[in-house]
């Protein structure tokens, strides 16, 4: 017995070291969590739904209890939060619009659930914007809270500069460069836009080989069927 | 010997079939059922239809089930249907390939029965009710896409609504009516949620209908003569359980295809915006199934007229069995209709990629010329060759 266990405790300790970041999708959560969660929301995303990245249970509840969510009004009227727990929605910092508008110049920082789906260009687009920041050139004048950024039509985004090599330490090791972030978190926000690619494409592989053998025996069957015609 | 009609007492199926004779039914409606012998490919369709049918009820039971039909809720539904609820991306997939498929069988289904004249005497109501089912799936369709209350859901039901609008002096009143008030809100979408239910279940009853016109005047087949003698037919069982069996096969890895590899073409990645009745999207796609109505809506340089050519171009299928009064019926042994309706059906799918596209000047003019294309082949070439034409 102990011959069978020892491996498998060994395989079962390997599953568990996602948790620690290894793919680009959860490096991306990481960036997401400590730098775009500060202005960004994903109104659909559920904290929860992060274990199907990985992260264990534990550190979704760690993680969601440090966020505070808008729980209505108590007694005397006056608002009140509570701490998320792993089945609330991510919500943006702001409680409402306005006041996103207000903190962010009048531009109100967009929801992230389906951005890599919904933005033409998808999640190389997000990454191209991401690293497309630079001075502007001589004789460009921008207005407060507009930074120039050479991935957009108009030349100048909203969202400041996000990424600064170094700005998180990855617990894998890979080092944070802007370049490396980007590309990070732009897989978790593809991953994010689209939660069920692998599975989609692992099932629908059985679906077709099923269906590819149904379809070769009721070919056969159909065949005796009309050899046999009177 | 036994009748095909009644099982012998003996039988177990035959205590039932003197109190109720459904065995008795099904042995001679689908098991003995005599079908012509050379039916081709393209007479499974019917089968692909009515398996896909019941995939959308089966999936959109399930969709219901978690959905909200409430304008600030909808969206978020639909959502929590793709992402949390178990195997709902999966439900919703087949949902929504099912009407790509469906749509996809119905043009094909329909455009063998005008090649093949499938619409002609004795065959004109089941030609009528196969029409209604395909107006009643239309309508459906139309209410169904606006339920996820995406941009493209909006925007594409303002579109209609406008067309409505342009209905002199009932437009207005009659999309109140119906839709609870000027705009699309709340009341509206909760009466599409309605009528998409409902309307599912009504298009079952016709498809009853329309099978049971097709047990009484039999198939057509690619001769276009009708079988004499029973040793013209074969029975249903085994020989066209068996073929339609295997092309079931084939027709269930397309659309397997389409759900599990290609979700991405089943939709407009604008419907994952949520509708915003203060912001238009660039350009207003419908989804391909509605794209040679729309093409002809933008066709006609007002609005009336677009709505009533877009109609028109319906209506010219429910009157064709007396449009085409010539008793050939395949369009193979018809020189003039076989040169002109695979231009018709060029015009539709023309129609179609236009309807896609921006109407710039040159997708105008192919829109104009397809659709005056299908006019013509209907209303002036069928008419005529009926009485001009020389058979081969």
């Amino acid at each position: 017995m102990t011959r069978w266990t020892r491996p498998l405790l060994l395989a079962a300790s390997l599953t568990a070291l996602p948790a620690a970041a290894s793919t680009p999708a959860q490096r991306g959560l990481m960036v997401f969590q400590q730098v775009c969660a500060a202005c960004h929301g994903m109104e659909h995303v559920d904290y929860g739904d992060m274990s199907a990245l990985g992260l264990s249970p534990d550190d979704i509840r760690k993680w969601a209890a440090d966020q505070e969510l808008p729980d209505g009004v108590d007694d005397n009227g006056d608002p009140k939060t509570r701490h998320a727990t792993p089945s609330d929605p991510m919500l943006s910092p702001y409680p409402n619009a306005a006041v996103g508008r207000l903190a962010n110049h009048g531009l109100l920082p967009p929801d992230l659930s389906r951005l890599a789906l919904t933005l033409p260009g998808g999640a190389d687009e997000i990454r191209r914007i991401l690293l497309s920041y630079a001075p502007p050139p001589p004789g460009v004048k921008l207005d407060e809270g507009r930074y120039y950024n050479t991935a957009l039509k108009w030349k100048h985004i909203g969202m400041p500069p996000p990424l600064q090599d170094g700005m998180l330490t990855y617990p894998d090791g890979t080092r944070a460069t802007s370049a490396q972030m980007a590309s990070d978190v732009s897989a978790f926000l593809n991953w994010v836009a689209h939660p069920h690619q692998t599975e989609r494409r692992r099932i629908g592989l059985y679906v077709l080989v099923y269906l590819a053998l149904m379809a070769f025996l009721t070919f056969l069957l159909q065949r005796r069927v009309w050899t046999s015609r009177r | 010997m036994p009748s095909p009609d009644r099982m012998p007492d003996t039988e177990p199926s035959g205590w039932l079939d003197r109190r109720f004779p459904v065995t008795g039914f099904l042995r001679r409606e689908y098991v003995a059922f005599p079908m012509p012998r050379n039916l081709n490919t393209l007479w499974s369709f019917g089968a692909f239809l009515i398996v896909t049918m019941t995939f959308m009820i089966a999936s959109g039971l399930f969709l219901a089930i978690n959905y909200t039909p409430d304008i600030t809720q909808a969206f978020a539904s639909v959502e929590t249907i793709d992402r949390q609820i178990p195997s709902g991306w999966f439900i919703r997939s087949l949902h929504m390939g099912g009407v790509t498929m469906l749509f996809a069988c119905l043009y094909i289904h329909l455009g063998r029965g005008l090649w093949y004249g499938s619409y002609k005497a004795p065959r004109e109501l089941l030609w009528l009710t196969g029409l209604g089912l395909m107006l009643m799936i239309m309508v459906t369709a139309f209410a169904g896409y606006v339920l996820p209350w995406g941009q493209m859901s909006y925007w594409g039901a303002t579109v209609v609504l406008n067309a409505v609008h342009a209905i002199p002096l009932i437009g207005h009143p009659l999309s109140e009516l119906l839709l609870g008030g000027e705009t699309l809100g709340n009341i509206a979408l909760h009466r599409l949620f309605v009528l998409h239910f409902t309307m599912a279940f009504a298009i079952l009853g016709v498809i009853a209908l329309h099978v049971a016109a097709l047990h009484v005047v039999k198939s057509n087949n690619p001769t276009g003569i009708d079988p004499t003698s029973p040793a013209q037919t074969l029975p249903f069982h085994p020989y066209y359980t068996s073929r339609d069996g295997f092309a079931l096969c084939l027709f269930l890895m397309v659309y397997a295809g389409l759900v599990f590899f290609l979700p991405g073409l089943l939709t407009l990645a604008d419907n994952y915006i949520q509708a915003n009745p203060l912001i238009t999207p660039r350009d207003i796609r419908p989804e391909w199934y509605f794209a040679p109505f729309y093409a002809i809506l933008r066709a006609a340089p007002s609005r009336l007229g677009g709505l009533i050519l877009a109609t028109g171009s319906l209506a010219v299928l429910f009157a064709l069995p007396w449009l085409d009064r010539s008793s050939i019926r395949p369009a193979t042994r018809r020189p003039l209709v076989r040169l002109s309706l695979p231009l018709a059906f060029a015009s539709f799918i023309l129609l179609g990629v236009a309807g896609m596209h921006p109407p710039t000047e040159a997708w105008l003019i192919v829109s104009r010329v397809a659709m005056a294309w299908w006019f013509i082949h209907f209303l002036l070439v069928m008419p005529l060759a009926s009485e001009r034409e020389i058979p081969s």
